[in-house]
């Protein structure tokens, strides 16, 4: 079943058409991996999925309801977490308050779910060691581990997460490989937006490529990364600077 | 469950604490040792010191509010003052109308009908400032120079407003029986003549302090506010129906503008329609002086721009009326973002 249904969706930036009718499906408890170049439309994807850019055409619905006419924050009640680009990390507020932001049914600290910090700790051991640090004193990696958290404070139906691998070291690269690795074995639905195809092929149950504003391929996984020409074709851009 | 394990690199020992920044309040310090030697007299010194708390505080009451406002919303709302200017009004017919309590000897009778005032000004303040926000503000959202006008056109309004309701002319504010005065403190054998007014005003601005900063740091509600001001889109995505909040920060900010405009008005004695225009650019120093969006700031920049227009206004009267501006530019040069900027703006 798919948790998440987008069907010919156009989204207009200004004066800028920059989705072209995308269609996307995002089947429940796998990894779908959102793959393209840059400039493709992956982040105005994920951004118009929740609500903060407009859809002007077609239909979002996520388990079986509408949501392309829901303000953001009404959309993140349903159940989506969103980890953007950019992290959006509150730097001034410590690595608790960010959490305790997200967590909607906690009003502080002590009402957080302590197993499930646990278990994130557990995942990303850093977050421990900084908690009552300013966020905005981490590094690019451990920021990155905290926006991932955050997006799992609290289970949530579906995650969409912008590029987590972008700019960081590779050691770092591969924990975070192995926390998302956990998620999946949760049965955790995940929107993934990446670049790095050894990150892809490392997570993806299932895979949508996009190239100017639409999705070009849909599929299996396994089946493009088994399929050098395939992976040639649609992705010959990104790879060769990212593998 | 797997617990992954992290590289070295990802975890550096030296991730600095929180430090506090204390510069702008050594600052505050500075200022105050500094006037005493060209004052010369510490009893004088003292008086002026305590008049420019009490300004600074009442400032403070009345800046906090649109400091926030623009942090979380980035709304410039210039039709501040019409909130300050209505306060002021609503306290005086209060008092007016409760001419037995403030004309008793009784503190308590005197204290009660100030505080009623002080109330009543809020509740009137507030709502004014919710039609205020639906009416003029909301449409405006996203355009700063659209915002300049019609919230200076909205004050406009509103001022002609209270004169329809008061009429045109200024208003005594007189101060009630127990409170008029000055309590004689000695200081190196001299005595300090410290307005016991300007003590109650001292006193009011720290409990709002105190308040702002408890519901800012100890709530679930101020955590969203301070994380609204630093990164408005992921506070939603988060969530968070931010325009609720901002309707209640607006709603609260002005509230306290009318409990500033009271303040003011018994600090000045006097009322007139115009108080909130004259108060206005002092205000808007303030912010830009503390770091817009940042309380701390304000609070900090309230009490410069309170005690160097006292020190000033004693040493060299025809300074002062260039020492607030002189402080920003000053402050401005030393930190561009003001004393407390906001990160992530």
């Amino acid at each position: 079943m798919n948790v998440l249904q987008l069907a010919g969706v156009h989204t207009h930036i200004a004066a800028y058409h920059i989705l072209h009718g995308v269609d996307l499906a995002v089947p429940e408890g796998e990894v779908t991996m959102l793959l393209g170049r840059n400039g493709a439309g992956k982040t105005t994807t994920l951004r118009t999925i929740m609500g903060l850019w407009a859809a002007r055409q077609g239909a979002i619905s996520f388990k079986g309801g509408a949501i392309d006419k829901l303000p953001t924050p009404d959309i993140a009640r349903l159940g989506i977490a969103y980890v953007p680009e950019s992290m959006g990390i509150f730097s001034d507020l410590t690595v608790k308050e960010n959490m305790l932001l997200a967590a909607r049914a906690a009003r502080h600290a002590a009402e957080l779910d302590s197993e499930r910090l646990e278990w994130i700790f557990g995942l990303f051991p850093a977050l421990r060691k900084f908690w009552l640090y300013p966020a905005g004193k981490l590094s690019g990696g451990q920021k990155q581990m905290l926006a991932v958290a955050r997006a799992i404070v609290e289970p949530r139906a579906l995650l969409l997460i912008d590029e987590p691998s972008k700019g960081l070291a590779p050691a770092i690269i591969q924990n975070l490989i192995s926390a998302f690795r956990e998620l999946k074995s949760q049965r955790t639905t995940i929107l993934l937006v990446e670049q790095n195809f050894a990150m892809a092929r490392a997570l993806g149950d299932s895979v949508a490529v996009m190239d100017n504003g639409r999705v070009v391929h849909s599929g299996r996984m396994a089946e493009l990364a088994a399929d050098d020409g395939l992976q040639q074709r649609l992705l010959g851009l990104s790879l060769g600077a990212h593998q | 469950m797997s617990t992954s394990t992290l590289p070295a690199a990802a975890a550096p020992a030296a991730v600095p604490k929180a430090q506090f920044d204390g510069k702008p309040l050594l600052l505050l310090g500075a200022i105050a040792v500094a006037a005493l030697p060209l004052i010369g007299s510490p009893s004088t010194w003292v008086t002026l010191t305590v008049a420019g708390l009490a300004m600074g505080l009442i400032i403070f009451v009345i800046a906090s509010g649109l400091t926030l406002v623009f942090g979380l919303m980035d709304v410039l709302n210039f039709g501040h003052g019409v909130f300050i200017a209505m306060g002021a009004f609503v306290a005086t017919s209060v008092l007016g109308g409760m001419a037995g309590w403030t004309t008793a000897p009784s503190v308590w009778l005197n204290l009660g009908a100030v505080f009623t005032a002080m109330l009543a000004a809020m509740a009137v303040a507030g709502a004014l400032g919710w039609a205020f926000e639906r009416v003029i503000v909301r449409p405006v959202y996203g355009q700063h120079l659209k915002q300049i006008l019609i919230t200076m056109g909205g004050m406009i309004v509103g001022e002609e407003m209270i004169k329809v309701i008061w009429g045109p002319q200024q208003i005594p504010l007189p101060l009630p029986e127990t409170l008029r005065g000055s309590f004689l403190i000695p200081v190196f054998g001299e005595a300090a003549a410290v307005e016991k007014y300007r003590v109650l005003a001292v006193l009011i601005g720290l409990v709002v302090f105190g308040a702002l900063l408890w519901v800012l740091n100890r709530t679930k509600l101020g955590l969203l506010i301070r994380a609204g001001v630093q990164d408005r889109e992921m506070v939603e995505s988060l969530g968070c129906r931010i325009r609720r909040l901002f309707v209640g920060v607006f709603v609260a900010g002005s509230a306290l503008a009318g409990l500033g405009g009271v303040m003011w008005g018994l600090y000045q004695q006097i009322v007139t329609p115009q108080i909130g225009a004259q108060v206005n650019v002092l205000i808007f120093i303030v912010i830009i002086i503390g770091g817009l969006g940042s309380t701390l700031g304000c609070f900090v920049g309230a009490l410069l721009v309170g005690l160097l227009a006292n020190y000033t206004g004693f040493l060299a009267p025809k300074v002062a009326l260039f020492s607030n501006i002189g402080l920003m530019v000053a402050i401005l040069l030393w930190r561009p973002q003001g004393l407390y900027p906001v990160t992530n703006r």
